[in-house]
């Protein structure tokens, strides 16, 4: 069986690279790919945790987070068509218009 | 003194009514004089007094039936304050009620003739508005005079004093409006206003010697004082004598007194039923009336009485003397009474209390008698001036014209004065039932038998001998002047030829003047019957005895009494030389003028006194207000610390220290520090801002990390 620790490894990983996605990336796409990936990180923490305190709680907390991740496409993906319709750009540098 | 039980019977609770009926009688005629007619305000006026005159009547019935016991009526609770009790009671005993008959009866008389005499009056100086006016005042005399008189305290009497002196004020400076060529307007307002302040001179020292009174005796009220006074008197000496001569400045003033005597004469501006009323008959007696009724505080200090005795002398002898000068009919009254009242000051300053008072009565009789005849002759020549303008010219409309069409005709005359003895003469002819009323008066006060002059002079002047040679002197001689004046004005008035137009056309006065006229005549012809120097005719004396105590009376004196007539008769007899043998003819001066020279111009002049008072008290006075008003009060005050020191000093505080330095360095730099430091973080915080998502982010992360930093380092 595989210890738990290169599940957090791997979570850690993951998490890590979709911050520097989301944090480096101008392309809202590619933006909401790596916050898939940062919840998949947390998802693959919550399950690992689960299987190793032998509890469900972790796995229903995991569908919980992929419904509201679904939600979350769906909902900034008609914000990101939006704002192309209005702007022809998607880059998010461009919407700056909250500025102080 | 005696209380109630020992009174079962009288009119005592009637006293309110003295003052209260002519206060009726004013409070009606202030409301709806305007209204009425003459007649009406006239009678309701007349009625007002003559109610007062009946309680008076009433009340001295009382007084009889009872013994001459002195009764307190309480009237009213005035200051209630701790054990300060002052009260309005009147006192109702044999002196006041002889002021009371005197005010009153006297005073109805002259309301009667003042019907008349108004009438006209209003009308020779075009102000028929003003008649219910003086008869408002009148009866607020009447009432103000019958609170001094029935007073029971020192307190009272002093509010009835002032409220005389009020009406004095009033009625000497009722036609305060008119503007005439011969009297312009402020001359009458002056002359009120002279008397006022000189009055007030006096009301000074009878407040000194009020409040002296109630320091040391605790009361106003006059049996306690003059219950306290002998102990006090034993003790302290020092002090009944300053209480009484305080009281005598104030005598001086309301007398008419050396000093303070100057106001009378100059308050013959007002309408001649008032010189007759108030500055003849009673306000005037005012101070003789205080003496008399201090006379307890008085028989305790020899040395006041002595001070009392000679001011009375020394007034009568030098107001006699200016009498001689002068040539309004009505100034030589004035002076004439300042003289008599003169002989009622000295009589009560020595002690001759009955006689000071029955002098007072007949007094009141005969020069209310004289003033009133003047009044009529006044009229009379204001009626033939009338008469001859309209004579002259048919045309008399108005006051200027008739100036001068009387201009045009009588070339030695700028303006016509009714008043001046220059410009009458054989008016015996033209009036002659004023001519008889006024030769009535003229031998009372001359002091001829049997009228009433003679009998109380004749008092006056044996008690003098008994007491004071000097001052027995000094009025014998006033007695000698007296006679001289008033034989002088009747020679000047009513004999030789008229010397101008108008006392040619001069008219007799309606039958309302000279009716009351008559009923003076005959008190003052009759008057002396009232204290007859023979035994069982001392009628006064026993009636003031019951108050001031009784007192020998005294028999007559034909020492005394002949000198004085013959003295009188001489007088008459020189005036007649001077004056009646060789009558004045128009333009001509004095006769008197040319042998007595600068004594001549001393007596017209009234020996400069006035002048006097000008250079020794008036110009210093002015000098002083006018220093005070001017540099003190402007330049130093004013231009000074009000200006310069007050108001530089703010302006300088204000501007330079609380507005420069104060609020434009400290408080607005502090505000504005404030405001700038808030701008500069506000300038560098919204930085922050910046709009970019991903920099948000990445503070985000920045502050997850650092919480879980520490949470795991802890």
């Amino acid at each position: 069986m595989v210890p738990v620790d290169y599940y957090v490894v791997l979570s850690a990983v993951l998490f890590s690279i979709g911050t520097l996605g989301v944090l480096s990336r101008r392309n809202p796409l590619i933006i909401f790919m790596s916050i898939e990936l940062m919840l998949n990180a947390a998802n693959l923490a919550f399950v690992a945790f689960a299987s190793v305190y032998e509890t469900f709680s972790g796995q229903i907390f995991v569908f919980f987070v992929i419904a509201v991740a679904a939600a979350e496409v769906a909902v900034g993906l008609a914000l990101i068509v939006e704002i192309f319709k209005t702007k022809k750009n998607i880059n998010v540098d461009e919407m700056n218009s909250l500025k102080g | 003194m005696h209380l109630s039980e020992t009174v079962n019977t009288g009119f005592y609770s009637l006293a309110p009514l003295l003052v209260f009926a002519p206060v009726v009688g004013l409070l009606i005629n202030a409301i709806f004089g305007q209204k009425f007619s003459e007649k009406v305000v006239g009678t309701v006026a007349s009625l007002a007094s003559g109610t007062a005159f009946v309680v008076s009547v009433l009340l001295a019935y009382s007084v009889a039936i009872n013994h001459g016991h002195a009764v307190s009526v309480p009237f009213a609770e005035w200051i209630h304050i701790g054990n300060l009790e002052l009260d309005w009671t009147f006192r109702v005993d044999s002196l006041s009620a002889t002021m009371m008959l005197v005010v009153s009866g006297v005073g109805t008389l002259i309301h009667i003739y003042a019907i008349g005499y108004m009438h006209e009056d209003v009308r020779f100086k075009h102000e028929e508005g003003r008649f219910a006016r003086f008869f408002v005042f009148l009866n607020l005399f009447i009432a103000a005079m019958m609170v001094l008189v029935s007073g029971d305290s020192y307190l009272m009497l002093f509010v009835g004093w002032e409220g005389v002196g009020l009406c004095s004020f009033l009625l000497i400076g009722f036609w305060f409006e008119m503007d005439t060529l011969a009297r312009p307007s402020w001359a009458n307002s002056n002359a009120a206003k002279k008397a006022f302040i000189t009055n007030r001179v006096g009301d000074f020292g009878f407040l000194m010697a009020g409040f002296l009174t109630f320091w040391n005796f605790g009361s106003f009220q006059f049996d306690k004082v003059f219950e306290a006074a002998p102990a006090i008197a034993h003790n302290s000496p020092g002090i009944i004598v300053a209480i009484t001569l305080f009281m005598l400045v104030g005598v001086a003033g309301k007398s008419a007194q050396i000093p303070l005597y100057i106001w009378l004469p100059d308050a013959m501006a007002g309408p001649t039923p008032v010189s007759a009323l108030i500055h003849a008959a009673t306000m005037v007696t005012a101070g003789v009336y205080l003496i008399t009724r201090s006379a307890p505080l008085y028989t305790l200090v020899p040395q006041a009485q002595y001070i009392v005795a000679m001011v009375g002398a020394a007034t009568a002898l030098f107001a006699a003397t200016i009498a001689v000068g002068q040539y309004d009919i009505k100034k030589v009254l004035a002076y004439s009474t300042i003289s008599q009242l003169g002989f009622m000051v000295a009589a009560v300053g020595m002690g001759a209390y009955v006689a000071g008072m029955f002098h007072l009565i007949t007094h009141a009789f005969f020069k209310a008698l004289l003033f009133l005849s003047a009044g009529s002759v006044i009229l009379g020549m204001e009626r033939g001036h009338h008469a001859h303008a309209h004579h002259a010219a048919h045309d008399d409309h108005g006051k200027g014209k008739k100036k001068k069409e009387e201009h045009g005709h009588d070339d030695h005359e700028e303006v016509f004065d009714p008043g001046d003895m220059r410009n009458m003469g054989g008016l015996r002819k033209t009036m002659p039932v004023t001519f008889w009323l006024y030769m009535a008066g003229t031998l009372a006060l001359a002091g001829i038998v049997p009228f009433a002059g003679f009998w109380s002079k004749d008092e006056i002047l044996l008690d003098a001998k008994l007491h004071y040679t000097s001052v027995y002197w000094q009025l014998a001689i006033a007695a000698f002047f007296t006679a001289f004046y008033m034989g002088r004005q009747i020679w000047m008035v009513f004999f030789g030829e008229a010397r101008t137009e108008v006392a040619k056309h001069a008219q007799e006065s309606p039958k309302v003047m000279t009716v009351p006229l008559m009923v003076l005549a005959a008190l003052a012809v009759l008057g002396g019957g009232l204290n007859l120097p023979f035994e069982g005719f001392h009628n006064l004396t026993h009636w003031l005895g019951y108050t001031l105590g009784e007192v020998e009376a005294l028999p007559l004196n034909l020492g005394v009494a002949g000198v004085s007539t013959l003295l009188a008769l001489l007088a008459i007899f020189i005036s007649w030389w001077i004056y009646g043998r060789n009558p004045l003819k128009a333009g001509q001066p004095d006769p008197l003028k040319k042998p007595l020279g600068f004594i001549f111009t001393g007596m017209e002049n009234k020996w400069f006194v006035d002048e006097g008072y000008g250079v020794l008290i008036l110009t210093p006075f002015k000098k002083i207000s006018q220093f005070l008003a001017d540099v003190i009060d402007w330049r130093f005050w004013h231009d000074f610390v009000h200006d310069t020191v007050i108001a530089g000093t703010y302006n300088w505080l204000s501007e330079i220290v609380l507005s420069r330095y104060a609020d434009q360095k400290g408080i607005d730099t502090f505000f504005n520090s404030w405001g700038s430091f808030t701008q500069w973080l506000s300038g560098n915080v919204r930085k922050i801002q910046n709009g970019f998502v991903r920099s948000y982010a990445l503070s985000v992360l920045l502050g997850v990390v650092l919480i879980l930093g520490y949470l795991i380092l802890k």
